[in-house]
Parts: C-alpha cells; structure tokens; sequence
C-alpha cells in the first residue's frame, strides 16, 4: 500500500513562513502558532575550561542584528580557585581580543552565614573607568563544592553602529567568607562598532564548572 | 476539482485551544501540549522625535488587560534631543490622562568616565509620593550621537480592581551632569499606582524635548 505523505499545504489554513501549526482559539480550526519572543540560542558547559565564548556566526551562535536584546544566564558558576571574580568581556566585530573599553558601577549587598554583618555598598574594586579589563560580574567566589555564583547579563543592541552597547547583571553567589552576596553591574562598551563576541571566564584559574546560556529576545 | 484541506479535526490529536501540535515525547504520535513559550511580544513603537510613545489597550494591536498578570517594556536606545532630559512613565487609570496617583523609589548607582567620581544613592528628586505627575525611570541622559538609555519596566496585573498596580525599573544610562562629565549610571526605580482601578494605557515621554529615536517593546508574560 502506498503511504500518503501530507504536504505543507495539505491543512485548512493560509501557510506563513516559519511559523508552526496550532489549534485556534475555538479549538475549532488551525491557526499559525504564537511564538514566544525569548529564544534560546546556546548553552554552553564549563569542564575545566579557561574560557567560555560565544562567537557570532561560530558553533550556532547568533549574536548579531537578528535579536535587539541578548540575555545570558549563568548558573552555578564554580570555579576551580578560591576567591576569585568571575567576568565578562567582549570583541567588537573585526577586532581582535576582549578588550573593548568600558564604563561600568558595581554595588553589592551582603549578608554572614553568622548573621553578624551585613552591608550594601559601591565597591570601586570591581567598577571600570574607560578600562578595557574584563568586567566583574562576582567578586570573591567560593570555591567549596557547593560554593557557586548564578545570575544573569543583559546586552542590549549589540549590532548597533551607531550607539554605545549597554549591559547590566545581577548575581548571586556564595562568598569565599561564607556570605551570601548579591552583585549588581551596569554598564557599557564606549564603541559605535558592533559587539559580536562575549567571553567569560575566573580572575585566575578554570571554570571548573557551571552554566552558561544565551538567549535572544526579539521584538517582532 | 475542489481542493480538500485538512480540517482542524482531522488529526489523531484532541484539539487544545491555542495550543501547537508537536510529536510526543516517544516520537511516535501528535500531542497539543506547545505553547511557544511564555513571553508573548504585543507591540513595538520606534520613536522618531516623538514627544510620547504611547500604548493603549485595544489600539493599535496593543494588550493591556487581564490577558497577561505581568508586562514588560523594554526600551532600547532611547536618545534624546534635550541633553539632561530624563525617561519618564505615566499610568492611565480610567480617564484619558496619564494620571494615576504614584508612590515609588528611586535609586542609582554611577560611575564617571574620566574616574572622577563614583557610588550609589537614593535620589528624593526622582522619587513621588502620592504623585499624579509621571514617574521617573531614568536620568539625565547625554545626547550626543552615540549616548541612549535601555532598561525595562514590569508592570504587574494592571487589570486588577482590587489590588494597587507594582512596577520595578532597571536601566543603564549615558548620563552627563550639568557640568557636563558623562557617566554610566544604573536606574532602579519601583513602586506603585495607587489605585484600584485598572491601569489600560502607559505613556513614555521625556522631562524635556522629544525622543528623539529608539524603540519601546511590550510584550505579555503568560
């Protein structure tokens, strides 16, 4: 017996490209299918690893003029060293090396395992001033084995020639000192050419392990 | 020859409202179980020396009631034309203006270019209380050509009428003083309409001059 295959024009409803097929409203007819606008691009898993990048164009990155707003999440950061700052840097589209210059603050909120101290305060340790350093995102991980840093980096129109590239995160992590501390830093790269490359990586030593996924956010 | 379609209920799958039709988990037959995630876009307006960018339920495609419990506005590359302008929000709560009362905080945290200065404080100049006026969710914005403003706004049910309306800011900023050094400054506005009716229409608008360019996007969180 033969077997009949259905075509894309085989169902009762006006085709659209790239869209999925979904039951309308009614439950009473087809429709094409309501996208959600955050779209995961890539996740990729620290081993040991020096570095983590993401290279548009390279390994299914996309990090270009497809998407307005970029967000990474990262989750349980470990590192291999104590007491060390995990960051972030980037390279503008035709340069070499992750070192765009950057303007940033960083404040941060704290809190002992003894309940003997907290604080909120700006630390000028980990804030830039037209520097070209990797930007802290965490300062002062712990590195026990269930010591580690989440969080998540917004990158706003990196593709733009025209605007410098704004960035913000948040964090939460566990301090070397047993604390608990959540991080905040914003920013941007002082560049009119486009960002299409991030790089994380530790002050010093590996990303022994940890998370970290790229998501674009259309607004169409 | 009449050209046969398949009709919604030709497939061996039991039609779910606003659901997508995807292969089971053991690849071997049809379930209404996708929803294409949770963040839903509603509507993008791109100011070109705009003096308001407005959205308002049911204009315009624009969704603003109980179809969504949160709401997002992102704004990207605002630019403004009046150096020093700041991006301001107003809620509309049954009339026409954008005027329902607001308490909220304001708070920043900066960081100079030439080094010059840094830190994070409360600022009672960009805070209301019990306010008609609008709010302020961002600072004084440089306006030269490659300086903007990006952030977001969550608005959180603004269709209820029983409960005050949240919202929660966080954006980064070209900010320059009045003295004219630039800075990266960070924005963390909150707070709440405090009414019960419902909230169906937000206008973004700067303290001074237009928008000059950049894109606000709403979009629905299911």
């Amino acid at each position: 017996m033969a077997l009949t295959k259905f075509n894309f024009n085989s169902f009762d409803l006006t085709t659209a490209a790239s869209k999925g097929l979904a039951f309308n409203s009614s439950a009473n007819g087809f429709e094409t299918a309501v996208e959600g606008s955050m779209t995961l691009i890539k996740t990729l898993t620290a081993s040991s690893s020096a570095t983590l990048s993401f290279v548009d164009g390279s390994s299914s990155v996309v990090l270009d003029n497809t998407y307005p707003v970029y967000l990474f999440k990262y989750i349980n950061i470990h590192p291999a060293t104590d007491s060390t700052n995990f960051s972030f840097q980037a390279n503008a589209s035709g340069g070499s090396g992750y070192n765009e210059t950057i303007t940033s603050t960083y404040f941060k909120a704290e809190h002992d395992e003894g309940d003997s101290a907290t604080a909120l305060s700006y630390d000028t340790d980990f804030d830039q001033a037209q520097g070209t350093g990797f930007q802290t995102l965490v300062g002062g991980l712990g590195n026990g084995n269930d010591e580690s840093a989440s969080g998540q980096l917004y990158l706003f129109n990196p593709s733009s020639t025209t605007f410098v590239k704004h960035f913000f995160g948040v964090s939460q992590y566990y301090h070397k000192s047993n604390y608990s501390n959540s991080h905040r830093a914003g920013g941007y790269f002082n560049t009119t050419s486009a960002i299409d490359e991030i790089q994380f990586k530790m002050s010093s030593g590996n990303i022994d392990a940890g998370t970290i996924k790229l998501y674009g956010i259309k607004d169409s | 020859m009449a050209l046969n379609k398949l009709k919604f209920n030709s497939l061996n799958v039991t039609p779910t409202a606003g659901k997508a039709i995807g292969f089971n988990s053991s690849a071997d037959g049809l379930e209404a179980t996708l929803s294409g995630g949770a963040m839903r876009f509603i509507k993008k307006l791109t100011a070109s020396s705009s003096a308001t960018l407005s959205f308002v339920n049911g204009s315009s495609d624009v969704v603003l009631d109980s179809t969504y419990k949160e709401y997002i506005f992102v704004f990207n590359n605002i630019h403004a034309a009046t150096n020093r302008a700041q991006l301001t929000a107003g809620f509309r709560d049954g009339s026409t203006n954008y005027d329902a009362t607001v308490t909220n905080t304001y708070f920043y945290s900066y960081n100079n270019e030439d080094d010059s200065g840094a830190g994070i404080g409360y600022a009672t100049g960009g805070d209301l209380a019990q306010s008609t006026n609008f709010s302020n969710i961002g600072t004084a914005l440089d306006n030269s050509n490659d300086a903007c403003y990006v952030g977001y706004l969550h608005l959180f049910n603004p269709s209820s009428t029983t409960f005050v309306k949240h919202f929660i800011v966080r954006g980064n900023s070209s900010y320059i003083t009045s003295g004219g050094t630039v800075a990266s400054e960070e924005v963390y506005a909150a707070g709440y309409c405090n009414v019960t009716a419902a909230i169906d229409a937000v206008q973004f608008k700067l303290s001074s001059g237009n928008i000059d360019a950049g894109t606000i996007t709403l979009y629905g969180i299911n």
